[in-house]
């Protein structure tokens, strides 16, 4: 009788947890308005201990390396790394604005340079559910990081900021199936949107079937969807299969290694205000 | 005192799942090692036990990630409710029961993760049976491991007690 009793409280139990889950599912589902509390503050808590976590690991990694290898030439080829990184970011928007000045006949300098405002970021922890592409940071909103920023690396576009906290932020990679962003094949300037697919690869929608598109053309930001600057590399496109549809279905292999991700550069400069320091450069001239 | 360690070694997946599994396998790990300790606890603790630690650390996973709070944790606590139950009516002492109850504990949670999601039209999981057949796999090799390790502690330091009082 009393393993009886046992059972059904236990029952009790277990309905009373799947109704308060699904209670709590459900009020997100509807009213969909920005960032749940709970998440916000837990987010807020757990970036401490991942940083601390993260200080931890650093020091025991640092250590290690430092026992076996020469410091000072750690530490030169530290400041090396930072220098190509600098200088692959500068390349890449030199690369853009040639783009640029090639397809307006010339009409264009190389004057209208538009400079980012960027600052570097370390990346403190990976994602907490296997099911999601995030990565944590160690900048927020006290950096001046906000939501909607975009990430970039010196091989291309990372993601875009989700969850900036006090000194921590959240950002959603490209990779993810909820990701993102205008792009354009940088040859031929057709036109479509990079979408996350949860795996190593991206997909290219919304690109004409008719449109001269082919493996090996490399894809470029195209700066419309307002997030990420325009011209920063996305990737290389692996596949191009023509359908029956009105659309080719487009494979892209990215440029960024997403799985060895160190720093990263937040852009603090929102696009709308690059294009709007192009237009007047441009107006000047 | 057992609620403690539980909170603890919650805790500690966490932090090894976003920490130390992007130093070792660098991103986005094939592991879920907060279900790893959901199974373990449920098979050694019971139904209830397993069934709340799933649902509190689905709930954090969740807040963590970028997802819908609620669903992970609802996954979890079934998933912990289910293995305490199986825990309780049949014996899963040996490695391969073991083996078997973390593959068929992740496959469920898999299922029961996407489909809410797909339920609810707030994301897509197109073929995703490579990654979940590697992470179930995963998840029992770092399951067996850990049982391993935890039942093998007690009998260690029992055997170092023996060789100090004999000396």
């Amino acid at each position: 009788m009393a393993v009886i009793d046992i059972r059904r409280r236990t029952g009790y139990l277990f309905l009373a947890v799947v109704v308060a889950h699904v209670i709590l599912i459900s009020t997100q589902v509807t009213t969909r308005r920005g960032v749940p509390m709970l998440q916000e503050a837990v987010f807020g808590i757990f970036s401490e201990v991942q940083r601390g976590a993260n200080a931890v690991t650093t020091t025991v990694q640092s250590s290690w390396q430092n026992y076996f290898a020469l410091q000072q030439v750690q530490e030169e080829n530290e400041r090396l790394k930072q220098q190509i990184s600098a200088l692959q970011i500068r390349l890449q928007q030199e690369r853009n604005l040639a783009q640029q000045s090639e397809s307006l006949q010339k009409l264009l300098e190389l004057k209208t340079a538009t400079e980012l405002k960027t600052t570097a970021a370390s990346v403190i922890a990976g994602s907490a559910s296997p099911e999601f592409r995030t990565i944590t940071v160690d900048k927020g909103n006290g950096d001046g990081v906000h939501a909607d920023m975009a990430v970039i690396s010196p091989a291309g576009i990372v993601g875009r900021i989700i969850q900036p906290s006090p000194r921590a932020s959240k950002v959603q990679l490209l990779i993810d199936r909820n990701a993102a962003a205008g792009a354009l094949v940088e040859r031929t300037r057709a036109q479509g949107v990079v979408v996350g697919t949860g795996t190593d690869e991206l997909r290219m929608d919304y690109v004409s079937g008719s449109a001269d598109v082919k493996a090996g053309d490399s894809v470029v930001t195209s700066g419309i969807d307002g997030i990420y600057p325009k011209g920063f590399v996305v990737g290389q496109i692996q596949s191009v299969r023509r359908g029956a549809g009105q659309y080719s279905s487009i494979v892209i292999r990215p440029a960024v290694d997403f799985s060895a991700l160190e720093a990263v550069l937040i852009v603090l400069t929102p696009p709308s205000a690059v294009e709007a320091a192009g237009r007047g450069a441009d107006q000047d001239h | 005192m057992k609620a403690a360690g539980v909170v603890i070694a919650i805790a500690l997946a966490l932090a090894l799942q976003t920490s130390l599994a992007r130093l070792l396998i660098g991103g986005t790990a094939a592991l879920d090692l907060v279900l790893v300790v959901v199974v373990y606890v449920a098979l050694t603790s019971g139904p209830v036990t397993g069934m709340l630690s799933g649902s509190a650390a689905g709930i954090v996973q969740d807040a963590l990630s970028s997802g819908t709070i609620g669903i992970g944790g609802l996954a979890k606590a079934i998933v912990g409710f289910g293995a305490g139950v199986i825990g309780q009516q049949f014996i899963v002492t040996a490695a391969f029961p073991r083996f078997v109850m973390f593959i068929v504990a992740t496959l469920v949670h898999s299922a029961l993760f996407m489909g809410m999601y797909m339920l609810l039209g707030l994301k897509e999981f197109p073929s995703p049976w490579a990654a979940v057949l590697s992470q179930a796999i995963g998840n029992a090799v770092v399951g067996i491991v850990a049982f391993a390790i935890v039942e093998s502690l007690p009998g260690a330091i029992e055997r170092r007690r023996f060789k100090r009082s004999s000396r």
